[in-house]
């Protein structure tokens, strides 16, 4: 690939590497850019994997597996998309993801990024475990299968296979459950919704895996999909449609607030706790979604709802995105961007951690204990919490 | 691995040292027009005594040492042109004390305008420092090194009149403190203490500066923009005369531009205005708008246009953008007041030549004092032709400078070198002098300030 057939070859250079993009909104640091937080070189800053994917496509220098994995360590948050000034900005990321796409063409990956390919292509999920047990977390519940209900409840890799994840697309059931509202799971039959895959460069893939689902989905007749993680909630609204896939999307915070709002759920737990609400990137930047989660949590008695300094459209990503959840090249340091985010927490007083991602809770849970900070701040889906507070789930969890 | 690696690995740890060529491609680049040189080393320290150990190590390996800040200088003044050890600061970004009552802050070097500007924003709303027109991530240090200035430049001049004292690891390793802090004080002032003035200017060439305290100003609690235009250049000299009497602005800029087009050739005026009142804000719009500036508009000379609240800080940049190409440099000056339009009008036949929409700015230092005047020249980076030709106007621009009777801001290496050539002897002498004394293996980003 030369830059000149590279589909950013005429825009890529425009970057100046003025670093805005490694501010949050408020200036208050550079450590927005969760790269460049982790490991403070400028080759991880979004300009330096700008100038870097140009230089690799000019021939300037060589493909190398640092190189790759300095691309693939943006977690795609979108946070130097809101914060660069200039016209190209809409562009950053999707230069990023065409700059990875490259290395995809060209065969030359880290182990890491190959391998959640290849699982995600043999067993439509990342961790390589096999599809006989995607739905076996619904396994003694009487969460039905998908029949014609009104929703499709898609619960995605991370809620279908890790045991944390699973306690939040449980809590969520409940709630639906209770609260009266049609749905239907596919158990066994759910396939990977590609985002990570799509973010990773793998456009082929993401396309056979954005069909599948698309068949599937219209082959049942579902028209209105709840999705428990924002990724999902993204692939669905912003990439499927390009393949047909016309669906109502809602992410579980927006069905929980209908709910809420149309009196259908009533919290009674009073709580006494205080909370801080991190924005989920695929939910917030990606998607403008702000108030949702907030409106839940404000809702229910007891909840002290505090604001983390970087909030909203600054928050700073758990690192877990662009499939850095499962391939971790941010890990491993307390500049990690989960273990900022939970000091960031700790800072603004919160006892609890509320996120409304699966991905979130799995990379700030791993990162609480990693801080020794179990007995200072717990991690919890706002799934959790509703239904906590709806008396469905015993303090204990 | 070679020694030198595993050394420096030792001294910060494996993380923030490589000799890897995506780092050492990165940092081999200045964001303007300078050619880029690859450094044999990338590392980033996190404290003063990690600085000092490096030093230490490249004293005894004979090697260069570049230390780099923000690195939005433009004008290729931490490119490691001879190799060696890039020492990138920003990880020693700490606001170690804001003193609110002797208004100032002690900050370590990789602290950065945005950072700053948050920080005293939030924790000291009525302190303030003078924020460069620099993108944010520009460093408080960096910009005191190069004698920047500010948007509190008009009452408070040069940045680099702002220190307070400073914390420099010297060329050979020794930590030294100046200023009030060198004597146990705090870092209240720079004063009364003997000159020994050798470390702002010198682009790194004669220590590391660490810590570095600086004054804060007062914040008023209402900040806006007027703007002002008058069609003749000629103008603009006793218009900031007449402003700077009044002493009722905060920043005082005159610029004008090809683009847009029928703005071209005219002179536009931004002066910031800050008040603590509704009833100060009114006397000072008042003095300024109409018993100042109201015999132009009286005339036909000139016209209002208009008071914006509220000032965008940090401020941003979109130069960079104008060609759509990711690239300017610019040559600033500082030059007397009244050599304003003639800046202007040879600025733009260079531009023309140059077939480069021309940008000029002029910014008021002091009551009047000078301006920094800057020729900016905006470029394509995917188009090596437009570089050069950038590059090529940059050069005949430090050479006007010098031909109006002003002195090149931060001079890259070829304006350094018109500099020395007409440089007092004797002064040429002493700071060869000075430092052969203080860098005696030469290791301090060489190619900087390099007198034969």
């Amino acid at each position: 690939m030369a830059l000149k057939d590279f589909a950013y070859g005429d825009t890529i250079h425009r970057c100046f590497r003025c670093g805005y993009c490694k501010f949050p909104a408020n200036w208050v640091d550079v450590n927005n850019c969760p790269p460049y937080a982790r490991f403070r070189m400028e080759t991880y800053s979004c300009g330096g994997r700008l100038w870097l994917s140009r230089a690799w496509l000019n021939g300037q220098i060589d493909w190398t597996e640092h190189l790759a994995e300095v691309l693939y360590s943006c977690t795609t948050c979108r946070n130097c998309e809101v914060k660069c000034p200039l016209r190209f900005n809409v562009d950053i990321v999707n230069m990023v993801v065409a700059a990875r796409g490259e290395m995809v063409e060209a065969g030359r990956l880290p182990a890491a990024v190959k391998n959640f390919l290849q699982n995600v292509e043999l067993y439509g999920n990342p961790y390589g475990t096999g599809r006989s047990s995607r739905g076996a977390w619904a396994e003694g519940t009487e969460i039905e299968r998908y029949n014609g209900h009104e929703y499709l409840f898609y619960v995605g890799c991370t809620g279908s296979y890790d045991a944390r994840a699973r306690r939040s697309a449980l809590a969520l059931s409940q709630i639906l459950r209770r609260a009266g509202v049609s749905f239907g799971v596919l158990g066994n039959e759910e396939n990977c919704d590609g985002n990570e895959v799509h973010k990773l460069g793998e456009q082929g893939l993401f396309e056979v895996l954005a069909q599948d689902n698309i068949t599937r989905f219209k082959g049942l007749g579902v028209k209105k999909i709840i999705t428990l993680s924002p990724h999902a909630f993204n692939a669905f609204k912003n990439h499927y449609p390009a393949y047909g896939g016309d669906f109502s999307i809602f992410h579980y915070t927006h069905v929980i607030n209908g709910l809420l709002k149309a009196g259908r759920i009533r919290f009674s737990d009073n709580m006494h706790v205080r909370v801080a609400y991190h924005d989920p990137c695929f939910l917030g930047r990606w998607n403008n979604e702000y108030e949702a989660p907030r409106e839940i949590l404000k809702a229910i008695p007891g909840v002290d709802l505090v604001e983390m300094e970087k909030n909203r459209e600054s928050a700073l990503c758990c690192g877990g995105g662009g499939g850095n959840f499962q391939i971790d090249l941010l890990g491993g340091s307390e500049n990690s961007p989960a273990r900022r985010r939970i000091r960031e927490a700790l800072k603004a007083g919160a006892r609890v951690l509320a996120v409304a991602c699966p991905k979130c809770l799995i990379m700030f849970e791993d990162a609480v204990k990693s801080e020794g900070l179990e007995e200072n701040l717990s991690v919890l889906d706002i799934s959790e919490i509703a239904a906590k507070a709806w008396g469905m789930i015993g303090h204990s969890q | 691995m070679d020694s030198i690696y595993q050394s420096l690995a030792a001294i910060v740890d494996a993380e923030h040292v490589s000799d890897r060529p995506e780092e050492l491609y990165i940092y081999s680049f200045d964001l303007g027009t300078a050619e880029p040189h690859r450094p044999d080393y990338v590392v980033s320290p996190e404290t003063t005594v990690q600085v000092q150990e490096i030093v230490r190590l490249a004293n005894r390996e004979n090697i260069p040492v570049v230390p780099l800040g923000g690195g939005m200088s433009l004008a290729g003044l931490a490119v490691p042109l001879r190799g060696g050890i890039l020492l990138d600061l920003k990880r020693m970004d700490r606001i170690i004390e804001v003193n609110e009552k002797a208004r100032y802050a002690v900050l370590e070097c990789g602290v950065s305008q945005g950072q700053l500007t948050s920080y005293l924003e939030r924790h000291h709303p009525h302190l303030t420092h003078s924020e460069p027109g620099a993108p944010p991530a520009a460093t408080i240090v960096g910009n005191v090194v190069i004698h920047g200035q500010g948007d509190l430049a008009h009452p408070y001049g040069f940045n680099s009149d702002m220190v307070n004292g400073l914390e420099v690891v010297l060329p050979t390793g020794e930590v030294c403190s100046f200023g009030s802090c060198a004597v146990g004080a705090s870092w209240f002032t720079n004063h009364p203490m003997p000159d020994v003035g050798l470390f702002l200017g010198w682009c790194g060439t004669t220590g590391i500066i660490t810590k570095l305290s600086i004054r804060l100003l007062p914040a008023k609690r209402i900040r806006g923009i007027g703007r002002f235009v008058v069609d003749d250049e000629g103008l603009v000299p006793e218009i900031f005369y007449k402003l700077t009497h009044t002493q009722m602005a905060e920043d005082i800029i005159a610029f004008s531009s090809a683009i847009p087009p029928f703005a071209s050739k005219l002179q536009h005026f931004t002066v910031n205005i800050a008040a603590d009142s509704e009833k100060e804000l009114e006397l000072k719009q008042e003095i300024i708008w109409d018993d100042t500036l109201g015999e132009y508009i009286k005339r036909g000379d000139g016209a209002y246009l208009g008071f914006t609240r509220s000032l965008e800080r940090p401020q941003i940049s979109k130069t960079s953008d104008y060609k759509k190409g990711g690239g300017f440099e610019y040559v600033g000056s500082i030059m007397p007041i009244e050599k304003y339009p003639e800046c202007y009008r040879r600025g733009r036949e260079i531009s023309e030549r140059h077939d480069i929409p021309y940008t000029v700015t002029g910014r008021c230092i002091g009551a009047a004092h000078s301006m920094m005047f800057a020729w900016t020249y905006a470029f394509n980076r995917a188009d090596p032709k437009t570089i050069e030709g950038a590059r090529n106007a940059l050069h005949e621009t430090d050479r006007l400078v010098l031909e109006l009777g002003g002195v090149i801001w931060k001079p890259g290496t070829f304006g350094q070198k018109l500099v020395l050539e007409r440089l007092d002897p004797n002064t040429r002498d002493l700071m060869k002098k000075i430092k052969g004394l203080l860098d005696p293996k030469g290791i301090m980003n060489p190619g900087n300030w390099e007198i034969p």
